[in-house]
């Protein structure tokens, strides 16, 4: 017996949730158990990076490049945001409260999840052909015009065709992969170089991105960036369709049929 | 749909108990080894005891990076310090020559150095660089006696596990584990650039932590304790830091 709900229903038995027939489509899943799990992980310690990060960066909104920078040197920007510490110079005549202990507790525990959640997704991606398979771009979608085809396709706004409910196209694949393993390496590299214990072990982490502050300025951009896949990644789940995006990440059923009932 | 076998269910509970019992196995040779820190407890201790563990099997016997001479700050950086109070005053008023440093717990010879005699041992520099948790950072050349030195010279016991240090500030005490009391690069500061510590650097006396944040490099320092438990310091969670909400360990 499985739950399914507050209902308890035998294995096997299909729950009927519309009029309509089941397809045979749910009989395999939209993404595996692994890709769910990994990507709502993911989800829980992006949003906790994200706030502890706003939290600690408000300390000290000030961005400088090379290995030193601090209120005495003249900042690259400044972020136009009051701090919470009373030494920067902020143009605001008041001082937030120091949220830095519980934000760096937080974001270092939040860090350590996501990546060996993101091992876990990436080996075992490697060994079922998820890697390959689904976000690796096939051989039809290396031509221009299939290029051309998929940005006219989403500067259209046009809606995803059903077969697209059951892979990746192109713009995806690229952005998925250039998400996964060019920003989420960065993003942790600079992370590690800021780390004064790390760098006494491996200096070169730090140095070959001119500096401790550079890599800070850095993680700062590569945050953004990532902020910025998300936000797209959002509303490009709410055009395609958001109940069966999310319904397929979460139960793992893609079922298209239902969008268009 | 769920799909669940026998065959799963058998395989995931076997998978499950071999996942705790490993976590166990693990956690039991992470405190043998010294690798649990003091504020391990709560829902941030997994964070702190991976980052902790794996810095500590990492950078055990690392330096810090050092600078030429030509990257120093300047002008030199001093944070704001907290009000200095009346024991402080009165040992400024009389230029610092009343200073001592006490040191006792599980050493042979429990004793009170002046600053003389810090400065009659061998002395070392550094130019290192100084991040705070905030984010920002400065470069400068720090003049001391290494910590390592005056440990010898009081002969600590074999069972020692952490020094704990006190500011004359009642509220600023901090802790570290004997790889960093031991480590080359830790110094009892007591110039920097070439001239004295000035106070708001932390003079006369500040513990120099090169491989953690700035909040470990605590200033004003008086007393030393060589312990093999932190269960007796405060709240037993190391240092004054956890107790306000930072971690103990500060490489990150």
């Amino acid at each position: 017996m499985a739950r399914l709900g507050s209902v308890r229903v035998p294995l096997g038995v299909r729950v009927p949730s519309s009029a309509s027939a089941v397809p045979a489509t749910t009989v395999s899943s939209r993404h595996s158990a692994l890709v769910r799990v990994t990507h709502w992980i993911t989800t829980l310690c992006f949003f906790a990076l994200l706030v502890s990060g706003v939290e600690i960066v408000i300390s000290h909104p000030r961005f400088y490049w090379g290995e030193t920078g601090n209120v005495l040197t003249t900042p690259l920007f400044k972020l136009p945001i009051p701090s919470s510490r009373a030494l920067v110079p902020t143009g605001y005549g008041y001082v937030l409260p120091d949220q830095n202990g519980w934000s760096r507790y937080l974001h270092f525990q939040a860090a350590w999840i996501a990546v060996l959640t993101g091992l876990l997704y990436s080996i075992s991606g490697l060994f079922t052909g998820h890697l390959r398979k689904n976000l690796l771009p096939r051989e039809a979608d290396l031509s221009w015009r299939a290029f051309s085809t998929a940005i006219a396709n989403h500067l259209r706004f046009e809606r995803p065709s059903e077969a697209e409910a059951w892979s990746y196209n192109v713009i995806q694949r690229l952005t998925y992969l250039f998400v996964i393993f060019v920003l989420f390496p960065l993003v942790i590299w600079t992370g590690l170089a800021m780390s004064p214990a790390f760098v006494s072990a491996v200096p070169a982490t730090v140095t070959v991105l001119g500096g401790q502050q550079s890599a800070r300025t850095i993680h700062f951009f590569v945050s953004l960036s990532l902020l910025l896949f998300l936000l797209v990644h959002v509303v490009m789940v709410c055009l395609a369709g958001f109940r069966s995006r999310m319904r397929a990440m979460i139960t793992g059923r893609a079922g298209t049929h239902m969008e268009r009932a | 749909m769920i799909d669940l076998s026998r065959r799963k269910l058998i395989l995931s509970g076997v998978a499950a108990t071999a996942g705790v019992s490993g976590l166990g196995v693990a956690a039991r040779i992470a405190q043998k080894y010294g690798l649990v820190p003091p504020d391990h407890g709560g829902i941030y201790g997994l964070g702190e005891t991976l980052t902790y563990a794996s810095q500590r099997l990492l950078t055990r016997h690392s330096l810090a990076r050092e600078f030429p001479r030509s990257q120093i700050s300047k002008p030199p950086l001093a944070n704001e310090i907290p009000p200095l109070n009346e024991a402080f005053k009165r040992l400024q008023a009389g230029g610092f020559a009343d200073w001592r440093l006490s040191v006792n717990g599980m050493v042979d010879r429990p004793a009170a150095f002046s600053l003389t005699q810090l400065k009659s041992y061998p002395s070392h520099s550094q130019i290192t660089l100084l991040a705070c948790e905030e984010g920002w950072s400065y470069i400068a050349e720090w003049i001391g006696v290494p910590l390592s030195h005056v440990l010898d010279v009081v002969g600590i016991h074999p069972q020692a596990r952490y020094v704990v240090y006190f500011s004359i500030d009642p509220d600023w005490w901090e802790s570290i584990d004997m790889a960093d009391a031991l480590h080359p690069q830790t110094f009892l500061a007591y110039g920097m650039n070439g001239n004295e510590l000035p106070v708001g650097n932390g003079g006369p006396l500040r513990l120099r932590l090169p491989r953690q944040l700035g909040y470990k490099s605590v200033k004003y320092i008086t007393h030393l304790t060589v312990t093999d438990s932190l269960k007796g310091f405060g709240k037993g969670l190391g240092s004054a830091s956890p107790e306000g909400g930072y971690a103990w360990y500060a490489g990150i």
